[in-house]
């Protein structure tokens, strides 16, 4: 496909990684968070790890939507579907997220809830248009790569005059959850999680631009680099780090020119600005309440909003003791650390929400790499 | 979850939907949050909707660094 495979090859990969073995100083260790989930899978499936200096380390972050959603979201949807006799629609990703007493939306439908996977919100509305006398809600996840979408099904929603739709909103926001991790003391000590730079989110700069980057470079003098999801992207982003920390700059560069500018998508932001506003605070796996990091339909829309519909609460529920989910979210530790890695816990049957989604960090090691932890023994 | 595909628009339909092409597959999106999308431009394609628009020249200067890096 083109603007796709011309940035996945395995040769020019190669060379970027030698360029960067070649300019990254031997006396001195990197330490690299991609946010995104989108690279981590990268990251993962493409072998970028092996192109990459032993001095030289990618720590995963929390963007991967699925990963950071919290028990109690998973449960309000499950009990509007099993106590409200709604049809709940969301996607794929979401459907095999653990929640409380060893359900998912998934084996809520295998009990029989009305549970409906989409590929758009626009499905969602479709099927409120073709069920009348059913409650439609759509259970929506994701950055601002995914928000602005629902706030134009909203707004279709308003305009077809649809009686019987709302959206249970959980959609968060990148800038305030890099925010959280950079004030966290892992980080802010600089013993536990030291981070010299960030991979820069490549599609959610698509809509929200480069520009709400530059106070972590000027703030936390901390380099970003926004890449696009390919190999090639990454391997190119990593370079252009290794280059800042070298010259002692801490700047935002965009990669991801061909798609990424700095104002943004304008007209995807004013959608988002018209239906949703900030939420005072919101759980996520991993990192607790972070403030300002999350969306909920404003009073305007308030016929859409399920929350109220419903009239909804939220109820905390704590992870399963052994999950390290939440340090792995932070970066504190690697799936391997975790004692239900790749046995109690796999993709088949995950037991955290990070071997749920291929972008997790659990799920992209257990499919890509978990064969190199294994020394090869020459017979 | 924040996947997206560059897609051509093959042809568009009314004045917030087009049809794109990917790869030889046909699908039906919104383009109203890419109003500007014209025929024969790259958009890029989430749950849907397209996003954004790709630019050709900005892709092919990405491209021309990667092959000047490596000479």
């Amino acid at each position: 496909m083109k603007y796709v495979d011309e940035f996945r090859d395995g040769d020019l990969a190669r060379r970027i990684g030698a360029n960067i073995a070649h300019e990254a100083d031997p006396s001195r260790d990197y330490r690299f968070m991609e946010f995104c989930g989108g690279h981590t899978h990268a990251i993962a499936r493409y072998g970028v790890v092996d192109l990459l200096p032993d001095n030289l380390r990618m720590i995963h972050g929390p963007g991967c939507p699925v990963c950071v959603l919290p028990i109690g979201r998973v449960d309000m949807a499950i009990r509007l579907a099993f106590e409200r006799d709604v049809m709940l629609c969301t996607y794929g990703d979401v459907m095999r997220v653990p929640a409380s007493d060893g359900l998912s939306l998934m084996r809520a439908k295998a009990r029989g809830a009305d549970i409906r996977m989409v590929y758009s919100p626009l499905d969602a509305l479709k099927l409120a248009g073709a069920n009348p006398g059913r409650e439609v809600v759509f259970f929506a996840i994701g950055f601002e790569t995914t928000t602005p979408p629902t706030a134009l099904a909203i707004r279709q929603a308003e305009s077809d005059g649809l009686q019987n739709f709302s959206v249970l909103c959980s959609h968060v926001l990148t800038p305030a959850a890099i925010t959280h991790i950079l004030r966290s003391p892992e980080v802010q000590d600089y013993r536990t999680v030291p981070i010299d730079g960030f991979v820069g989110p490549a599609h959610v700069s698509i809509v929200i631009g480069s520009r709400p980057y530059e106070g972590f470079a000027t703030t936390y003098r901390k380099p970003v680099v926004i890449a696009g999801f390919e190999p090639l992207d990454v391997m190119q982003a990593i370079l252009m780090l290794v280059r800042q920390v070298n010259e002692g700059r801490a700047e935002v560069e965009n990669e991801f020119t061909r798609a990424v500018t700095r104002e943004g998508n304008a007209c995807a932001q004013a959608a988002m600005g018209d239906v949703f506003e900030v939420r005072e605070s919101f759980e996520w796996r991993g990192l607790g309440q972070v403030p300002a990091s999350a969306l909920k339909i404003r009073g305007d829309y308030a016929l859409f909003d399920a929350e109220t519909r419903f009239d909804l609460d939220y109820r905390p529920v704590a992870d399963h003791k052994q999950c390290e989910c939440g340090a792995i979210l932070r970066g504190v530790k690697k799936p391997t650390e975790c004692k239900l890695f790749g046995n109690v816990c796999t993709p088949e049957t995950p037991m955290g929400s990070c071997m749920v989604s291929s972008e997790g960090a659990c799920a992209a090691h257990y499919s890509y790499g978990r064969f190199r932890d294994i020394p090869v023994v020459s017979s | 979850m924040c996947l997206a595909l560059p897609a051509r628009v093959a042809e568009r339909v009314g004045m917030d939907h087009a049809i794109v092409d990917l790869g030889g597959v046909r699908k039906r999106i919104s383009i109203a949050l890419v109003p500007e999308a014209r025929v024969g431009d790259y958009v890029i394609v989430h749950v849907g909707y397209a996003i954004g628009l790709l630019d050709p020249e900005e892709a092919q200067a990405t491209l021309q660094l990667f092959a000047e890096m490596s000479a």
